[in-house]
């Protein structure tokens, strides 16, 4: 790292890009903006879990509501933050709320589609098959529908949980952005230490959250990985078959 | 409903004469059946069908020709427009769909097994649907494996890592698993290669002698169905049952020109290797079955049996 640093660590007036002792002596602050964050990037994507996953089951049964829904998320999702921010802070003032509500808003954006591309995942035949064994419609969304699904809506929700820890940072134009508060407060003095470090933290965020959520994946759907040795052992049994049928024949 | 209590088939199955046609226990009746679907297409036209308990009935025929919803309208994945079905005797539209089918083994092309859960889970899927023991349930999936030629060590694997033919045979274990006294196959064996496709055919034969099923049986390959079938209900497009009868019936008495171009040119040598094939089958599968160190193959009583189809 300082390799990078060192070498450009100097701006106009001399100062060096980043300077460590202002870590060390802010570290509460820095921390107190990592944990505002991570809540004003987790919360909406958990109630975005929670409103897409009832509107894309809904969409992928009744498939003509699927196109104005994608319609109204995607206008939504066009609408700068900061036009949200002006209209919600008239109701719900400089809180996180203000935050919360567009970051949700662009979490149903992407987690509508991935719930109905997940239930499209389900291949008929299965759907047929648990039908044709007896699973009523409830059961057969709880045991058979919904876990197929999974790693389709978990994709989605990656993506829309690492574009969201980068969203936040826009919440500081309200005062509201978590480590984008290090954005600002950088800017307004001309210190590049803040920003510099709210961006690594930033990032650094991100990754940490792709990864937990791919190893929650993983755990899961530990039948969506499997299957590469099928070709092998397909071959194995073709082979097996073939030489004493031929013998026989 | 339990088939074993009046099954008249068991003395036939052991190789002694079949039951006079009289007396066959219907277990399945289709009564001026007729499906149109809301687009209009009628799928199944006045259907008139009796089919037998105990034994493999097969609906063949040209793609299109109503065989699925001929099946599907069994267990009420899909309802007829008007007409009647029975099974054992009672209006299938007294019972509540989920439990009807709980009662009516289903087997596809595709297998459709749950890609998300274990071979031994899928097999036991209509015992816990049914709330037994999980315990039992799995003990029982195991038996199962083995009765279809699956090597139980199979059991904890996902779909997706076996072949094509170990997935039929779980599909397969899967609708024997809570021992229900109907089986409908779907095509179950034409989506595997041709050798893989005959040595299916012989097992479920085999396998089929044990469990007397009543087994209705889809498929458009009407060697297939001559494989297998006691009857063979020959659909024509617009599904209309054109002929329904004894394998050896139809191929020396086709009831119309469909039917005997649907038979083929080679009808008569089909007829005769129909009878033939089966002592040269039986010597065959015991060579395959040797090698692959699989089940043994049918005894001489099977034999006879199917000749005598
Ligand atoms: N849901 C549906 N809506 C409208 N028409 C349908 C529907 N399902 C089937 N059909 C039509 O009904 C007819 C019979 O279909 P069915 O699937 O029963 O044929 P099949 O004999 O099983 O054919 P295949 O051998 O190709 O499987 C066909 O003309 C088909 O196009
Ligand atoms: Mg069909």
């Amino acid at each position: 790292m300082s390799a990078v640093l060192s070498p450009v660590a100097v701006g106009d007036s001399g100062e060096p890009l980043i300077r460590w002792d202002w870590i060390g002596r802010n570290s509460d602050i820095i921390t107190h903006a990592l944990n505002d964050h991570l809540v004003l990037a987790i919360v909406p994507v958990l109630v975005g879990l929670a409103v897409s996953l009832p509107i894309g089951l809904l969409c992928a049964r009744y498939r003509w509501l699927y196109a104005p829904v994608v319609g109204i998320t995607s206008v939504l999702y066009a609408i700068p933050a900061i036009a949200l921010f002006v209209v919600l802070v008239a109701f719900t003032g400089l809180t996180r709320t203000t935050v919360i509500i567009p970051l949700t808003l662009y979490t149903l954006s992407v987690l509508v589609p991935a719930v109905v591309d997940g239930m499209d995942s389900v291949p008929e035949h299965v759907r047929q098959a648990a039908t044709a064994m007896g699973f009523g419609t409830l059961r057969r969304l709880v045991q058979v529908e919904l876990p197929i699904a999974v790693p389709v809506v978990m994709a989605g929700l990656r993506v829309a949980t690492v574009s969201n820890i980068s969203l936040v940072s826009v919440g500081a134009l309200i005062g509201v952005g978590g480590l984008g508060q290090l954005f600002t407060d950088g800017f307004n003095r001309d210190f590049t230490t803040p920003i510099v470090v709210g961006i690594a933290l930033i990032i650094a965020l991100a990754i940490v959250a792709d990864v937990l959520l791919l190893i929650v994946q993983r755990v899961l759907t530990p039948w969506a990985r499997a299957g590469g040795s099928r070709r092998t052992e397909r071959r194995a049994v073709r082979a097996e078959l073939a030489t004493p049928e031929e013998a026989a024949l | 409903m339990d088939a074993g209590t009046h099954n008249p088939f068991v003395s036939e199955w052991n190789g002694v004469t079949a039951a006079p046609e009289e007396d066959v226990n219907r277990l399945i009746t289709f009564t001026g059946v007729t499906k149109r679907y809301p687009d209009g297409t009628v799928a199944v036209h006045d259907l008139d069908l009796e089919i037998p308990a105990g034994r493999i009935t097969v609906l063949v025929g040209p793609s299109g020709c109503g065989k699925t919803t001929t099946l599907r309208m069994v267990n009420r994945m899909i309802d007829p427009t008007t007409g009647t079905i029975t099974v054992d005797g009672r209006d299938i539209r007294e019972v509540d769909p989920p439990k009807l089918r709980r009662g009516i083994g289903y087997v596809i092309q595709q297998a459709g097994l749950f890609p998300h859960r274990t071979i031994i889970d899928n097999i036991a899927t209509v015992p816990y649907l049914l709330h037994q023991d999980k315990k039992q349930a799995r003990a029982r999936a195991l038996e199962l494996m083995e009765r279809v030629g699956l090597d139980t060590a199979l059991a904890k694997r996902y779909p997706s890592q076996l072949s094509g033919g170990q997935q039929q045979r779980v599909g397969v274990a899967r609708a024997l698993a809570a021992d229900p006294p109907i089986m409908l196959m779907d095509e179950p064996f034409s989506a595997v290669d041709p050798i893989v496709r005959h040595q299916l055919q012989d097992e479920f034969l085999r396998l089929q002698s044990e469990v007397e099923k009543t087994i209705v049986f889809v498929t458009h390959d009407i060697d297939e169905a001559v494989k297998l079938g006691h009857r063979i209900a020959v659909f024509q497009v617009g599904g209309v049952l054109a002929q329904y009868a004894t394998p050896d019936e139809l191929l020396a008495n086709p009831a119309n020109d469909f039917v005997r171009d649907f038979l083929g040119g080679d009808r008569g040598i089909r007829r005769l290797r129909f009878v033939q094939e089966l002592d040269a089958e039986a010597a065959a599968e015991a060579a395959v079955q040797a090698a692959d160190g699989g089940p043994p193959p049918p005894t001489d009583d099977e034999a006879a049996t199917a000749g005598e189809r």
